[in-house]
């Protein structure tokens, strides 16, 4: 066993935090959240030209061929400067369906654009009346000479806004067997019988309603196999729920730092408050919280990282590290009394996302619900 | 990074559970495994247990696997990742594996003893041929050890020693204490204490049961009066005692029978794909699919402080942050495996050993009752928390 990063790691590490904590000011980060236009196009391309989008495509196309474990580690340290931006739906919801199961023309055509951070990409699965159930898809695509038609809505889609393509999961044969008759079909944004709506959330997290309206896309654009394609689904499903992971424990652990500088340095009754022992048991809590499931993480992704089937430390960590990430920044707000209960102060940034992470990509009921099958229940 | 063992450790855990599975005597599992997290009915401290605890020890020591941890030189194997694979295996069957000898004893001798106490006892504890109990505990010192009252004075070569010790688990079954006693009146506190070995069958020496909740006699009472030893059985430097205590308090958080949380979970699980309840299987139970899920992460992560504790020892660091929370959640999930446990079998959890129904051997109800001890012995969750947060967070203490 081994409980380090590797050299190459930890200066990803290093200069991924370096980079941020100059680059994105949390002044900056503030702007950006309370606008629609989330993101700075600029920094977008600085963040393209240190290798972050194309980290995990293969050289071949472009990219840098980093593993799954270097991706957890930089977005690791997004989660906690709170980088905002379509990171993780270009580079894992997008380019991670595209790796996986495009043909070779597609993968030439959009991966090494991906790469410069030319093109933004989504994924849209979540409906109105299914979160992430094959046998309540009710989008359809259907076949009409050469065409798809598409036709429906698209909920909780995310960074639709931004994306230049949205990859839709929709039902192209009504089967026996629900988890067949599903596609994933790469729609161009400008599409001009889609709709995308913004959607308010509490850290205005960029996510979106799209409505197809009969949106027409060329044969060609189908990724992978017709009807086929719910396994490459739940495989992203299952990486992106780790990459959030990776967010939600850099964000805690950023919470946490705040909190315990805070307690030594702030006096009530003459002495700091970490003296006391109710906030010194918050804080220890805090660290096993952040701790005890960052080795989840790890150890699911250091499993991807190996191919190493790895569903069930997912779903564990998944459903530990949403209930964690909001457990810790209750307790920072605690540890903060009155002023952290402010627009000025950073925690509640921090305490936005953390209910936003905690849902994405199944929730925590949802998870361990796939911890207890893997323990054949 | 890396989560797999190296393929010297994994062929070493495959020699150990073929071992344990050919020694375990038939009937094993009713008569011993018990609830982990807790310090009240764990058989090495039951007088009905003490042969065949003896004899293992023995062969275990004959095997090396009582000092893995150790340097080479004094017969160990130098790898706290192999005392923790071996932990992991003996205790998933409910064996033999470590004591206050082993695990706290020997450590301490090779921190800070002399070269001459190293000769004396290691070797006898790696053969697994003396047993010790651990006397810290007094009626006015519990977390407050620094408040030790047991007194021992010099005269000449020898230490008379007067007191009292309290909540000695299995002093009755064991030949020698590992006792804390003050050396010096005058000095603050911390600085007049002292660490020895005294002989259970030293004159004046008298030991008095006391039950515990789970109807267990683990614990005693020690009565000190002019019991004499010899000085050479003072720990390293006269009045260092408190200081060696603190170093010894992380090697005892290794021990934990972590494998028994891995046992109990794969018992129940296997128990609710077997019971029906209401016309449909336990294990089809929303709630209960929940509960059990919730348990295979919580010890997951209970296994990442383990593993990632004996590595760290094994870089050479002592992991205050780690092995405290190894400690603390290690007897919370104790505690919350029983409450889990109990409302999963419904009536049937509170049946007691022997009873016609009793599921899973009767651990559950023992279990319900013994987990309470776990978050009080060894330093309470509380004063952990502490000690976390002061020595671990550098936080202020008050
Ligand atoms: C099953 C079992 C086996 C044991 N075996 C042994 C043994 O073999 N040898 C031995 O020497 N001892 C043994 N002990 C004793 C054990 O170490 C003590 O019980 C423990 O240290 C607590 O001391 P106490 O019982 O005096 O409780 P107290 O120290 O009086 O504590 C009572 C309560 O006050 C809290 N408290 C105390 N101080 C603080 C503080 N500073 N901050 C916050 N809260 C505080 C505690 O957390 C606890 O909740 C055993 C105990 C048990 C339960």
């Amino acid at each position: 066993m081994d409980f380090e990063l590797n050299e190459d790691q930890r200066m990803l590490k290093a200069s991924v935090h370096h980079f941020l904590e100059k680059e994105f000011p949390k002044e900056l980060i503030k702007k950006l959240y309370q606008s629609d236009d989330g993101y700075s196009s600029e920094l977008w391309r600085k963040m393209a030209a240190l290798g972050w989008m194309g980290l995990l495509v293969p050289e071949e196309y472009g990219g840098v061929g980093g593993s799954f474990l270097d991706l957890v580690v930089l977005v690791e340290e997004m989660g906690y400067n709170l980088c905002p931006g379509p990171f993780l739906s270009t580079v894992v919801l997008g380019g991670m369906t595209v790796l996986m199961s495009g043909n070779e023309e597609q993968k030439i055509d959009i991966l090494p654009k991906l790469t410069r951070g030319e093109v933004k990409l989504t994924l849209a699965l979540s409906e109105p009346n299914t979160i992430y159930d094959p046998s309540y898809i009710q989008v359809t695509a259907t076949l009409d000479k050469d065409e798809y038609v598409i036709g429906g809505t698209k909920l909780f889609v995310p960074d639709a806004n931004f994306a230049d393509y949205f990859l839709c999961v929709a039902r192209t044969e009504r089967t026996p067997n629900p988890e067949e008759g599903i596609t994933i079909l790469l729609v161009d944004a400008k599409n001009p019988r889609t709709k995308c709506t913004l959607l308010r959330t509490l850290f205005n997290s960029k996510l979106c309603e799209i409505v197809f309206n009969d949106a027409r896309v060329a044969k060609e654009n189908v990724l992978g196999t017709v009807n086929l394609a719910w396994p490459t689904v739940t495989a992203i499903m299952e990486k992106a729920a780790l990459v959030r992971c990776a967010e939600m424990i850099g964000g805690a652990q950023a919470a946490f730092d705040m909190a315990l500088q805070y307690a030594k340095q702030r006096v009530q009754f003459d002495r700091p408050i970490g003296s006391f022992q109710a906030i010194q048991h918050h804080l220890a809590n805090m660290w096993i919280d952040i701790n005890g499931s960052r080795f989840l993480l790890y150890k699911a992704a250091w499993k991807m990282s190996s191919l190493i089937r790895a569903s069930k430390e997912v779903a564990m960590a998944k459903a530990r590290i949403g209930n964690v990430y909001r457990r810790v920044t209750t307790l920072g707000h605690q540890i903060f009394g009155g002023i952290g209960f402010t627009m000025e102060h950073d925690m509640h940034l921090y305490h936005r996302l953390s209910i936003e992470g905690d849902q994405a990509f199944g929730d925590q009921d949802f998870h361990r619900e796939k911890v207890a099958r893997e323990l054949g229940l | 990074m890396d989560f797999e063992f190296t393929q010297q450790e994994t062929a070493f855990r495959k020699e150990v559970e073929d071992f344990v599975k050919q020694e375990l005597p038939p009937g094993w599992d009713e008569k011993i495994f018990r609830w982990p997290g807790g310090y009240g009915a764990t058989p090495m401290f039951e007088a009905n247990f003490k042969e065949f605890w003896d004899q293992s020890f023995r062969k275990l020591g004959s095997k090396g696997w009582l000092c893995l941890g150790w340097p080479t030189e004094y017969g160990g194997m130098a790898s706290t990742m192999k005392q923790a694979i071996f932990n992991d295996v003996m205790s998933y069957y409910g064996a033999p594996a470590a004591d206050v000898a082993t695990s706290i004893v020997g450590p301490t001798i090779l921190l800070v003893g002399s070269e001459e106490m190293k000769k004396e006892w290691l070797p006898k504890i790696a053969r697994g041929d003396v047993r010790f109990w651990l006397g810290y505990s007094e009626p006015n010192a519990g977390s407050d050890l620094s408040s030790c009252q047991t007194k021992a004075y010099e005269e000449g070569d020898d230490l008379i020693i007067n007191g009292q010790k309290i909540w000695s688990s299995g002093a009755h079954i064991a030949d020698y204490a590992w006792l804390l006693a003050r050396t010096d009146s005058t000095a603050k506190k911390h600085q007049g204490l002292s660490l020895m070995i005294v002989d259970n069958r030293t004159p004046g020496l008298t030991i008095r049961p006391i039950q515990n909740i789970c109807g267990i006699h683990s614990f005693n009472e020690v009565f000190f009066d002019d019991v004499r030893i010899p000085k050479k059985h003072i720990v390293g430097e006269i009045n260092k005692g408190f200081y060696y205590l603190m170093v010894a308090l992380q090697f005892e958080r290794i021990i934990m029978p972590i494998g028994a949380f891995r046992r109990i979970l794969e018992e129940l699980v296997k128990y609710v794909k077997e019971t029906k309840r209401d016309g449909a299987m336990l294990g089809k139970n929303s709630r209960v699919r929940d509960k059990l899920a919730t348990m295979a992460i919580e010890l997951e992560i209970l296994y990442g402080f383990y593993w990632r504790t004996a590595w760290l020892m094994d870089q050479g660091v002592a992991p205050v942050l780690e092995s405290s929370a190894l400690k603390l959640l290690g007897s919370e999930l104790g505690q919350s495996f029983a409450n889990a446990a109990m409302e999963i079998l419904g009536p049937f959890g509170q049946l007691e050993k022997g009873s016609k129904w009793v599921p899973l051997k009767g651990m559950v109800s023992l279990g319900y009752l013994d987990s309470v001890s776990g978050p009080i012995g060894a330093g309470t969750s509380e004063v952990i928390r502490g000690i976390m947060a002061t020595r671990g967070l550098g936080l202020p203490r008050i």
